[in-house]
């Protein structure tokens, strides 16, 4: 074999802190090595051309280079291998960055460790092997996860394109948090005016299938042909039948039932549908809530149906579905408020949330888009507005600012002056974050126009004075103490990942955060991918965002989507598990660890081996450690590079 | 008012108060919620939360000889409402005690009260309050401050003639004798 060694300075990022020079020159006397040199920066493009002209002008079949993360650049590279004319699987790439230049400052030690991972990355290539890939079918369908705005955007995006659309949403509704919300800002714009007409759109769409009030139960597979099973939840009325006439819920006797649609601002029957634009407009019963189930007599729905859908027996519902790409859109949950005795959310009536003060303001809200004090029903003439509720607060353990909260509170200040000319509105504010297109300006209108009193300090207590509350709080530019007798007070809560983020992601098989946000292939240049092929981000469930990020979001991952759709045929990465039938004995131990279950028990002249479906795994080497016979061998990864590696770094 | 001369903070003292309180002042961002919630914000002349500004930008004289630090009446109100867990209140009597070993004025009678107050527990392993208002209004001159209290108190056995000595006195004076070993009992305060 005849390797070339190409050792990157990264500028001064790598060559700062190690002997570039040095180690190509040491690199240069290893086993096989016949080239090896320094480069400025490896992956520009003169860098890639000198790489591809070594390789013709010295005939070499490896090549190794030292650099960044292969997480970084190791794809860069193997195309570049690729173009020289080797195989892309005839490279190797030696950390000596983030595990050399920019952990350690001292050049001497530094020179002989990136020494000592080059000798690795050599010894490895030269038992490297030739690897294709093989091509596999993939499924034109995605599925998209979630129905909020994001979902939606993605969900029109895919199907406009041509491609197969399942859309699946945990409630009776699509339209997520958007749906719930009044106006939206800088455009002050009817929120269900916009977003009405999109999940009309989802329904009508000939390539789109919605299950409303499903859950995802499982996952299998793989990019290009995942399998889901999908729990469609017992709605005890056949959506077939329902034509959303809501007889139902006017007769139904169990009224006074937790209204989720309107956060527990009014009161929802037991059979309820829960907004007039609902998409699908069917009836659900709950039945937690519905006095049929608790054994009373009742059957009410049942006999004034008009069509006859009230079915008390139905069942859940499985439903399998292929897929090659999955959109999870799962969006956020307010975090958890109550936290905050000093506050009294709980125990005041008038003091409220931020969603809770959107249903209120909604016209079709449980008050009728009239603001009202829920404890007496008066119109409050003070609002009080507390900033940064469990956002920015690492003594609950949410450090993070949850970005909208600036936005929608300037929005609700507006609106409140505007549905009461004579109330004054208060805002408790830490900072205002408003980087959008308008937004500053928009906050600079709440105080300028509709007359917002911004107060720059937390309140630390609030508290009932006669049937008014007293907030009491800082204002840290007046350097003083402040109080406010408010009629009503509303706090601004802000965001954390969907409560059952962390259960899809493990069904997913992605990352996810200590907040439930799911992780992201890279900050800045994989913002909508995952670290599983195939699965892509949109919307809040990756990090709070305001709607157009989440639009813009959902279009990306509509994208992302698209592209790996658009083939026929897709490549399967080909370092996989390979058995070797004649130290096979069947002991089945590599198909208990498997955990994408790619290895099953094959019959071989009456024999038990273990064969692995190659499509399905995804080379994470459990079987490899496991195997008691080492007749399992992980392609590009076997037993003797990785010993081949460490004799490198133990005996050089 | 002066200009505050950025350049020219005091880094040594910032970095005394964090080793001292074991708080790191840098994780303040002036959110103001210890000042909302402090009761004794009436009685000082600098607010909580720009005394931490104040410590964070390195401003010795002004912290050290402000009237706030010593009007603190310790009730921790803002180390628990401290959203970055920055225990206040520890700072403020960290800095009680450097304005104290830096021969700063402060608020002379909370000094007082309280070596009348450490003196009577020295003595007695508990506090005896007729002496301690004894040896107070004598080295104040306030002597007719609260004097309506009195009669109340003594009726409600609030103002004991004998001082009530308890079990355990070596113990809390062995306090004391650890204290000064380890520091110099108030070390060069009383000048």
């Amino acid at each position: 074999m005849k390797i070339g060694v190409f050792i990157c300075h990264c500028g001064s990022n790598i060559a700062a802190t190690v002997d570039v020079k040095k180690v190509a020159e040491t690199a240069g006397r290893m086993a096989e090595v016949v080239y090896a040199t320094d480069a400025m920066y490896a992956c520009s493009e003169p860098g890639q051309q000198a790489i591809e002209e070594a390789v013709k002008k010295y005939a070499l079949s490896g090549v190794v280079v030292a650099s960044c993360s292969p997480r970084m650049h190791e794809a860069t590279f193997r195309r570049t291998v690729e173009r020289a004319g080797l195989n892309r699987y005839m490279f190797e790439m030696a950390n000596i960055r983030e595990h050399v230049s920019w952990i350690g400052r001292d050049q001497g030690p530094n020179t002989v460790k990136a020494i000592e991972l080059v000798r690795m990355a050599v010894e490895k290539l030269r038992l490297n092997r030739a690897l294709i890939p093989r091509k596999l079918p993939a499924t034109r369908r995605a599925l998209v996860i979630g129905g909020g705005v994001a979902g939606i955007q993605a969900s029109l995006d895919c199907a406009e394109a041509g491609l197969e659309v399942v859309l699946v949403e945990r409630e009776p509704s699509i339209g997520g948090k958007m749906s719930k919300l009044d106006k939206t800002f800088p455009t002050v714009d009817c929120s269900s005016c916009i977003l009405g007409p999109r999940m009309v759109d989802v329904a009508q769409h000939e390539r789109i299938t919605l299950y409303a009030y499903s859950e995802i139960e499982s996952v299998s597979g793989y990019v290009g042909n995942f399998e889901v099973v999908i729990r469609k939840k017992a709605a005890y009325v056949d959506w077939d039948k329902c034509t959303g006439c809501g007889l139902c819920i006017e007769k139904c006797p169990s009224k006074k039932n937790f209204d989720r649609f309107n956060e527990g601002l009014g009161s929802a029957a037991a059979i309820n549908i829960p907004f007039p634009q609902a998409i699908p407009k069917k009836a659900v019963i709950r039945a937690e809530d519905c006095r049929q189930f608790q054994g009373k007599k009742c059957g009410i729905c049942a006999k004034f149906c008009p069509t006859g859908a009230i079915n008390h027996e139905q069942q859940d519902e499985l439903v399998t579905i292929q897929v090659g790409a999955i959109v999870a859109a799962t969006g956020y949950d307010l975090a958890d408020w109550t936290v905050y005795g000093e506050y009294g959310a709980g125990r005041y009536a008038d003091v409220i949330t931020s969603l809770q003060y959107e249903r209120m303001l909604s016209a079709s809200g449980p008050f009728g888009g009239h603001i009202k004090r829920p404890s007496n029903g008066e119109e409050p003439k003070s609002v009080v507005f507390i900033q940064c509720v469990a956002s920015r607060d690492p003594s609950i353990g949410r450090p993070y600012c949850s970005g909208f909260c600036c936005m929608y509170t300037a929005k609700q200040a507006i609106m409140t002056r505007d549905h009461i000319p004579d109330s004054q509105s208060y805002v408790f504010y830490m900072d205002i974050r408003s980087p959008g297109k308008g937004y500053d300006e928009f906050t600079r209108r709440a105080q300028e126009e509709y007359g917002a009193q911004y107060v720059r300090g937390r309140v630390s207590q609030v508290y009932p004075r006669g049937n008014k509350l007293v907030v009491r709080g800082a204002d840290t530019l007046l350097g003083s103490q402040v109080e406010v007798e408010a009629d009503l007070v509303v706090l601004a809560v802000g965001g954390e990942g969907s409560r059952e983020a962390a259960g899809l992601a493990e069904k997913l098989r992605i990352s996810y955060d200590s907040f439930g946000f799911f992780l992201e292939g890279h900050p800045k240049l994989k913002p909508v991918e995952t670290n599983t092929a195939g699965v892509f981000l949109a919307g809040s469930c990756q990090g709070l965002k305001d709607i157009p990020f989440s639009v813009s979001q959902g279009s990306a991952a509509a994208a992302k989507t698209l592209a790996l759709l658009s083939r026929d045929m897709l490549e399967s990465d080909p370092q996989t598990a390979q058995v070797d039938i004649k130290r096979c004995i069947g002991c089945g131990k590599c198909i208990q660890v498997c955990p994408f279950q790619a290895i099953r028990e094959a019959d071989l002249r009456g024999q038990s081996k273990a064969e692995v479906l190659e499509a399905v795994c995804q080379g994470c080497g459990l079987c490899n450690a496991t195997c008691p016979q080492g007749a399992i061998q992980l392609s590009h990864f076997t037993d003797n590079q990785v010993l081949a590696e460490v004799e490198a770094l133990l005996c050089p | 008012m002066e200009h505050v001369q950025l350049g020219r903070g005091d880094t040594d003292f910032i970095r005394a108060v964090e080793t001292e309180s074991g708080q790191k002042v840098s994780r303040c961002y002036q959110c103001g919620n210890c000042t909302a919630g402090c009761p004794m914000s009436f009685t000082y002349d600098f607010t909580v939360s720009r005394i931490m500004r104040l410590i964070q930008l390195g401003q010795k004289n002004t912290v050290l000889s402000s009237k706030a630090v010593w009007m603190c009446a310790s009730c921790e109100s803002c180390s628990t409402r401290c959203p970055n867990h920055i225990e206040v209140a520890r700072i403020l009597d960290v800095c009680r005690h450097m304005s104290r070993r830096a021969g700063f004025g402060g608020a002379r009678n909370v000094r007082l009260f309280a070596d009348a107050f450490l003196q009577s527990v020295r003595w007695h392993g508990q506090s005896h309050e007729l002496g301690l208002m004894a040896v107070y209004k004598l080295l104040s001159m306030r002597l007719f401050d609260d004097l309506t209290l009195a009669p109340d108190m003594l009726l409600k056995n609030k103002l004991p003639f004998k001082p009530h000595r308890i079990k355990g006195r070596d113990e809390v004076a062995g306090i004391f004798r650890r204290y000064a070993q380890g520091r110099g009992l108030h070390g060069g305060g009383k000048k």
